[in-house]
């Protein structure tokens, strides 16, 4: 083939690998130069095996993984950059039909408005707890994933403490419908397709989607083993040119279609093509026959979507403080601030001439309403992007964030 | 210094190999081996076996489930470590490459647990190097079939002897640079398409 550089990657079966897959699979890594080799992997402590032995150079990563491998709080971990991030949003929070049925009789509706729902699933909660009835069990897919940290946040901020009034298990994404329907969890928060399967099967409620817990917020990542980076610049450059058309053509609704039927493949998703549609419209069905269109569900170009916030990493890290996962010091703030390269991701779009943010963190929840930025001379619209509770993170006054959060919780 | 043997859990879904790693741990004389393949209940399974050593194949979804599982001191009663981290390059690249993994409880000397880690992943080659025979055989086994109705066909078309049908699909072969197989699959399937339906 005579391709220029060679890169092997490993993706987990989640639609949020769309950017990745279209990138190998449709030339946009062979119009860069690049032989790019995709790997379907079954957990994330393979993929995160593998990058560490040089299996391989990068791979599709839950926002917080990269972070956590860096901090120290995962085995077998190696340095691990963050490049290229994968989209905004995408994950929704879906019950068992008991439980919706429970935060119904106290007033929840199918609208969902995280703050309605949390409030109904915090009575329905203390109810069976004064009836002695055992803790819900909720289900996330990996400790260190931005799946665990907003499910975390929105209890927390509707009175539910995480810790103790319910309990928080890990289950593979593809396994969620079926422990849900079986009984073994109450709920869960996961990517698509696995929310809209379980609706679609008549066991589970979406009640809330992360596009509305903090309105386009980060998912998953790029993540690349720092020593690979280093010795491979030209590659990773190029590989970033690549995943910057691939998730251009992957916005646009008129590639929709062929999108679905490329992550319908069995070496993707291997579920059919009309289930990878409500990702991708934002129109989702939330069960007993309401649905709801979502704006900005999930946003795999647009909006800067592919722009590697330190701000994300940093509200990742705080949160990582907040559940005792780290210890909040000098050394891992350093650590967690170093880990998103937005400078890598400048400089490899940089002969693109498109649009790029002009800082490399903002403030998150200070955009109420879309705004556009002037940068590079090109138009570029970011957010909006605030939590559902109106809170403000400041990526320079971290202790005050992780101090304020202390107090939430305990009085949650 | 008397030793107790070290309780070992098996956590592999597929059946066939996990009786062979069982096999092989028995034989190196380790009596306390438990082999799981389903995961469900795992938790209490854990606290009951209290193993010294997990040994779990790769293509297990659950393994993300296991660490963080490893790692609330609540669900386990004793800290379990994942033995690559503290081993040497090749054995990881050794277990990652035969697909394999293991953990072990804190504390436990690595030269205890080496041996088992070092059987698990020869025994895991093993059965890879069996099932991709196997796989090969009964290829093997499919295209015998379908050169023999290429055979017949051609036998019965052109009135030829078996020996000359045989040797008219191998210079074809030849000439185009595919298997004979692969001729014989596209003759079979021309006269199928071409033939009388009811045959």
């Amino acid at each position: 083939m005579g391709a220029e550089h060679q890169i092997t990657a490993g993706f987990m079966p989640l639609f949020d690998s769309a950017v990745l897959v279209a990138a190998g699979e449709l030339g946009f890594a062979a119009r860069e130069g690049i032989d790019l080799a995709l790997h379907r992997e079954t957990s994330w402590a393979n993929i995160r095996d593998r990058i560490a032995i040089g299996h391989f150079d990068l791979a599709h990563m839950l926002g917080p993984m990269p972070l956590a491998c860096n901090l120290g709080l995962t085995p077998l971990a190696s340095e691990t950059i963050v490049p290229f991030s994968l989209g905004l949003g995408g994950n929704c929070v879906t019950i068992s039909n008991a439980v919706w049925a429970g935060m119904a009789a106290h007033g929840a509706v199918p609208d969902l408005d995280p703050a309605r729902a949390g409030a109904a699933l915090g009575a329905f909660i203390r109810e069976r707890a004064a009836a002695g009835r055992e803790a819900l069990r909720f289900a996330v897919v990996h400790p260190h994933s931005g799946h665990n940290y907003e499910l975390r946040y929105w209890l927390a901020a509707c009175g539910i403490d995480p810790e103790r009034q319910i309990e928080i298990v890990i289950v593979p994404p593809p396994f969620m419908a079926d422990a849900l329907a079986t009984g073994r969890i109450d709920g869960y928060c996961v990517g698509e397709p696995w929310n809209s399967a379980a609706v679609a099967a008549g066991t589970g409620h979406i009640v809330t989607v992360k596009a509305l817990l903090w309105r386009n917020s980060p998912e998953k990542v790029i993540g690349a083993r720092k020593a690979w980076a280093e010795q491979n610049p030209e590659a990773l450059a190029a590989l970033l040119r690549a995943l910057h058309h691939s998730a251009r053509w992957c916005q646009d609704p008129a590639n929709r279609a062929e999108l679905a039927a490329l992550m319908a493949q069995p070496g993707f998703l291997g579920q059919e093509a009309a289930v990878q549609m409500p990702i991708l419209t934002g129109h989702l069905q939330l069960g007993g026959g309401a649905q709801r269109a979502v704006e900005d569900f999930f946003v795999p170009f647009d909006k800067a979507a592919n722009f590697p916030w330190k701000s994300h990493a940093l509200w990742f890290y705080t949160q990582m403080v907040r559940w005792g996962h780290v210890a909040h010091t000098p050394e891992n703030l350093a650590i967690a601030r170093d880990c998103y390269r937005p400078d890598l991701y400048r400089s490899a779009l940089k002969p693109l001439g498109v649009a790029l943010p002009g800082a490399n963190a903002k403030v998150e929840g200070a955009l109420k309403v879309a705004t556009p930025v002037g940068s590079a001379g090109a138009s570029l619209v970011l957010g909006p992007d605030g939590f559902f509770n109106g809170q403000i993170f400041d990526p320079d006054e971290i202790d005050a964030y992780v101090d304020s959060q202390k107090t939430t919780l305990g009085e949650a | 210094m008397i030793r107790t043997s070290l309780a070992v859990l098996v956590i592999d879904e597929n059946r066939i190999r996990a009786s062979i790693i069982e096999a092989g741990l028995r034989e190196a004389g380790h009596q306390r081996v438990t082999v799981i393949h389903d995961v469900s209940g795992i938790a209490r399974r854990i606290a009951e076996i209290e193993p010294d050593v997990i040994v779990i194949d790769l293509e297990n979804p659950n393994r993300d489930m296991l660490e963080n599982m490893f790692q609330l001191s609540r669900a386990v009663k004793r800290p379990i470590a994942m033995f690559v981290d503290r081993s040497d390059q090749a054995s990881i690249e050794a277990a990652v490459d035969a697909g394999v993994s293991a953990y072990v409880v804190d504390g436990l000397r690595q030269e205890r647990v080496k041996p088992i880690l070092d059987m698990a992943v020869s025994r895991f080659n093993a059965f890879s190097r069996m099932a991709r025979e196997l796989d090969e055989a009964r290829s093997e086994l499919e295209s015998r079939k379908v050169i023999d109705r290429a055979k017949g066909i051609l036998m019965k078309s052109r009135g030829l002897s078996e020996e000359a049908a045989y040797m008219l699909l191998r210079k074809t072969a030849m000439n185009q640079n595919r298997k004979i197989s692969d001729i014989a699959q596209s003759l079979v399937t021309a006269a199928g398409l071409l033939g009388p339906g009811d045959e």
